[in-house]
């Protein structure tokens, strides 16, 4: 007998079956959205982004009609994933303009030759506090900034009748013991800014200083939400930590029945985001991709970047939305690290960093 | 067999090599330039620096006692983790598999909500549960081992119940009966008959759990509060923010190696059951006295994932004023943090999930196919093991690697996929691939085929063969492995999140959003999201469970 010559029959017979069957299942969800994109054939814009990139359709849509472009978002990862994936498809990019490069990882990718120079034609005052020093906006023009800031819940501090603390010292002191948490610097873009911001303060002391804020009962988490949603008193989660790491913006969301917030961030504890965009060497439509980089600083478009990216604008005199004017204050003279230096240490200070936290 | 039947038998002899092959090339070919390629490119770039080929500066990397630490916590939490859930899920694959009593098949399928849940959701919830203000606080877990040990048994036990549960109910009731006839204990019995029977399935089991532990990233670095780090999150950190290829080319080859070893342990301890064994599977039958232990193991396991759960409904129900449903009305409206409302998201897993799992299933089914057709020789037999240690590769190979290497090699015609919109059902149906394919082998393998002959010899064409044999065989498993890989891409965000996308975010991808920035709104859609998120997977693991027809096993 030669039973397997039958089974194997019949499992081809089904193999066959689950193909077809399968296959024909997909013509309902493959290849959606597709027919949009072939109008514009040539016309297109491919912009990549970071997964935090968000702006107003009907803002979009009106740029296209105005410019006859279409735009395409790639957008995935964060500012330093983004940073590694241009450098690696520098020869040949995946797109035509970028938004979202930061001021930490921007000579990085500078130095790779990963732009085209381009400076939009008439930039809204005020951009100019924010260009990178050594490019002086030539190729990267700054569109928004945010800092990163030691948030502390005042509701708390006032219960207690423990003074607030202001400073980076005060951080260290027995009172605040087991009080703070934040984002770890390896996985965290604000918790690399935090670190940045004590190296600015402390320059080549700032080991001693993670060594003294770890023995004060320094929480680390991985990322910004597991800090301030989890860890965080005022977070969604109502932890147990009312000292927590975020953003000068971040009082706007803690607003109380009255119309007060709840939370303040301490100005002298701030280093400064400030995020670019840039045409990418090698871009297939260089014209439609300079363009994209004008819409990002028009006035509409910094309009929105509060309620959109919950990011300042670098215009001046952008209006801001309500509750951002009256509590979301920005530092007048935050703390700031030399891009070039950041480049040329990150991986050093990392893995130093790395080595104090991780017992 | 009739004559001419044999002589056909014989004319397909001589073509099998062929056909095999031919079985074989489709899923041979996807993997080949969605893994093989793009994962050998990324590895090329450590091992190339400016041009010049260096080893060294490789072989350098795997000096550093950092590496010897995080390599050694790997190989230490996945095995640990491993070794919980298989003891926890052995005893819950008998109760719930083997025993009769309501709410059966709801709490199999709540079991397996986590598995298919994105890390951040889950790592959210353990942490509200074991943080210092939790309810659980007091156990002082919250960024320990432990905790990560109690967030991997969380995510991989019901891959132990599944896997095991479906072969421990097709089991043979006779041995056991005979043995106990014989007069051993239910313990002896279990230990010289059952477990003998069930150790391929426990075998397979563990070794997908392994490899999903071991390549395990969010857990490790949430739950262990940044003080341990595993191979997979220094690859991710190497890669993403350092770009020191270097390092991670030498860390990515660590583990392929690693995984090559294991796979290969692993196939050797799993046989392929015989197929012409008869078999008289047990009929469920009422809890005894005796099923105590295997009861409380799996309470305990649906405590363990009822906890998280229920802390993320909670914390989805209240709002500004009590306790209400404000935060889902909230989902089906633009707006906020939100490129588009989270509704719409939910259509979009949904189809992209569509996609996945057809892929899953068409590649899983033929790599399933070739995997079990008996052997001849011993050559044949050890190129069908390795082919199967293949397919479970990509569970053993980091993410990050994978993504990076999409964009530097299928930057170009003829492959010039990098932007393709089936890059993410794809990634997703590689992710459930090996899912697919170790459910089906088991089952593929105990077909016994006398079956088939009988029916040929009362008359049946192949067609009415296949319908009468086979499918009752095989449908169920087709359906749970579908199932499964349809619930892993509802639920897949690492892949997902790295992966270039347009307008159109799945739902893990806007929780993770709406998690990531201030607003107790945001919180409470995040959380929201992820109930209904849950619910989905719920909801389609109780379909697959409701399909199981009473009569088909009855035989």
């Amino acid at each position: 007998m030669r039973p397997r010559a039958r089974l194997q029959f019949t499992t081809t017979v089904l193999a066959a079956a689950l193909s077809l069957g399968l296959g024909s299942l997909s013509g309902c969800s493959l290849g959606g959205g597709d027919d949009a994109a072939e109008d514009h054939e040539g016309h297109e814009v491919v912009l990549v982004t970071h997964e935090s990139f968000h702006l107003p359709e009907e803002l979009v849509a009106q740029w296209e009609r105005e410019t006859g472009h279409a735009l395409v978002v790639r957008a995935a990862g964060d500012a330093g994933s983004l940073t590694n994936k241009l450098v690696l498809t520098k020869d040949n990019p995946t797109g035509d303009v970028v938004f979202g490069i930061d001021n930490t990882f921007a000579s990085r990718a500078l130095d790779e030759g990963v732009f085209a120079p381009y400076t939009p034609a008439d930039r809204p005052a005020g951009v100019e506090r924010f260009d990178l020093p050594d490019d002086a906006g030539r190729t990267l023009t700054p569109v928004d900034n945010a800092s990163v800031c030691v948030n502390v819940d005042t509701t708390w501090f006032a219960d207690k009748g423990i003074a607030v603390p202001t400073t980076l010292d005060d951080l260290v002191k027995p009172a605040y013991r087991d009080l703070f948490v934040t984002p770890g610097a390896a996985t965290s873009s604000p918790g690399m800014a935090f670190l940045l911001a004590t190296i600015a303060e402390y320059g080549e002391a700032w080991p001693d200083y993670w060594t003294r804020l770890i023995g004060n009962g320094a929480k680390l988490t991985e990322g910004w939400s597991d800090a301030y949603e989890v860890d965080f008193t005022q977070g969604g989660g109502e932890g147990a930590r009312p000292i927590v790491l975020s953003y000068d913006s971040s009082p706007a969301f803690t607003l109380a029945e009255d119309g007060s917030s709840t939370t303040a961030a301490l100005l002298d504890t701030c280093f400064r985001q400030v995020e670019y965009a840039g045409v990418l060497a090698g871009a297939e439509n260089p014209a439609g991709a300079k363009k994209l980089v004008d819409f990002l600083l028009s006035p509409e478009v910094q309009a929105a970047l509060p309620e959109s990216m919950y990011v300042f604008p670098v215009a001046a005199d952008t209006p801001l939305p309500e509750d951002w004017a009256r509590h979301a204050v920005q530092p007048t003279a935050p703390l700031s690290v030399a891009p070039e230096q950041i480049d040329a240490n990150r991986d050093a200070w990392l893995r130093e960093w790395s080595d104090l936290t991780t017992r | 067999m009739t004559l001419a039947g044999r002589a056909a038998a014989r004319h397909r002899g001589v073509s099998r090599p062929l056909a095999l092959l031919a079985l074989a090339a489709l899923p041979g070919a996807v993997l080949g330039v969605f893994f093989v390629l793009p994962v050998s490119g990324m590895v090329a770039r450590g091992f190339w620096t400016d041009g010049a080929f260096d080893p060294g500066g490789v072989a350098e990397v795997l000096g550093r006692p950092r590496v010897h630490r995080v390599l050694w916590f790997t190989v230490w939490s996945a095995s640990a983790a491993t070794a919980i859930a298989v003891v926890l899920g052995l005893p819950a694959a008998y109760a719930l598999h083997r025993l009769e009593f309501p709410g059966r098949r709801l709490v199999r399928a709540a079991l397996l909500v986590p598995f298919v849940l994105p890390t951040v959701v889950v790592g959210v919830a353990f942490r509200e549960l074991l943080g210092e203000s939790g309810p659980l606080g007091g156990l002082g877990l919250d960024g320990t081992p432990w905790a990560i040990l109690a967030g991997l048994v969380f995510f991989n036990a019901a891959v132990v119940i599944r896997t095991v549960g479906a072969a421990w109910e097709g089991l043979d009731s006779r041995p056991a009966e005979a043995a106990a006839a014989l007069g051993a204990g239910p313990w002896r019995v279990f230990r010289t008959v059952t477990l003998p029977t069930l150790r391929p399935a426990i075998a397979s089991a563990a070794s997908v759990v392994f490899l999903f532990c071991a390549t395990s990233f969010g857990v490790v670095l949430t739950l262990g509060g940044l003080r341990y780090a595993s191979v997979e999150t220094e690859i991710y950190l190497l890669t993403t923010n350092l770009l020191d290829l270097q390092a991670a080319a030498a860390l990515s080859v660590l583990q392929i190696v690693v995984v090559v070893g294991l796979l290969l342990v692993s196939a050797r301890l799993r046989a392929i059951p015989d197929a012409a064994v008869r078999r008289l599977p047990a009929r469920p039958h009422r809890p005894r006295r005796s099923d105590l232990p295997q009861l409380a193991a799996t309470a305990l396991l649906l405590a363990l994932v009822a906890g998280p759960i229920a802390t993320l409904v909670a914390g989805s129900l209240r709002t500004d004023d009590g306790w209400g449903l404000a935060h889902y009305r909230a989902l089906d409206e633009p707006g906020g943090a939100l490129l588009v409302p989270v509704t719409d998201a939910l259509a979009t897993s949904l189809r992209t999930a569509v996609d996945a799992t057809w892929m899953a299933l068409l590649l899983g089914g033929l790599v399933a196919l070739v995997v079990t057709r008996r052997s001849r020789g011993r050559a044949e037999r050890r190129l069908r093991g390795l082919l199967d240690g293949f397919f479970m590769l990509p569970l053993g190979v980091s993410a990050v690697t994978l993504g990076f290497g999409f964009l530097i090699t299928l930057d170009r015609p003829p492959l010039h996929l990098r932007d393709s919109a089936l890059l993410v059902p794809l990634a997703q149906a590689l992710v459930a691939l090996p899912l697919v394919v170790r459910t089906l082998v088991p089952v593929l393998g105990g077909v016994d085929d006398r079956l088939r002959q009988a029916a040929a010899s009362l008359g049946a064409g192949p067609a009415r063969s296949v319908l009468t044999v086979d499918l009752p065989v095989v449908w169920r498993p087709l359906l749970a492995a579908g199932g499964f890989a349809f619930a892993a891409s509802l639920g897949e965000f690492g892949a997902t999140a790295f992966l270039a996308r347009d307008e159109a975010p799945t739902l893990p991808v806007v929780i993770f959003r709406l998690i990531g920035h201030p607003g107790a709104m945001n919180y409470g859609m995040a959380l929201a999201a992820s109930v209904v998120l849950a619910a989905l997977t719920a909801g389609v693991m109780l379909l697959v469970e409701r399909l199981r027809v009473p009569s088909v096993g009855g035989f």
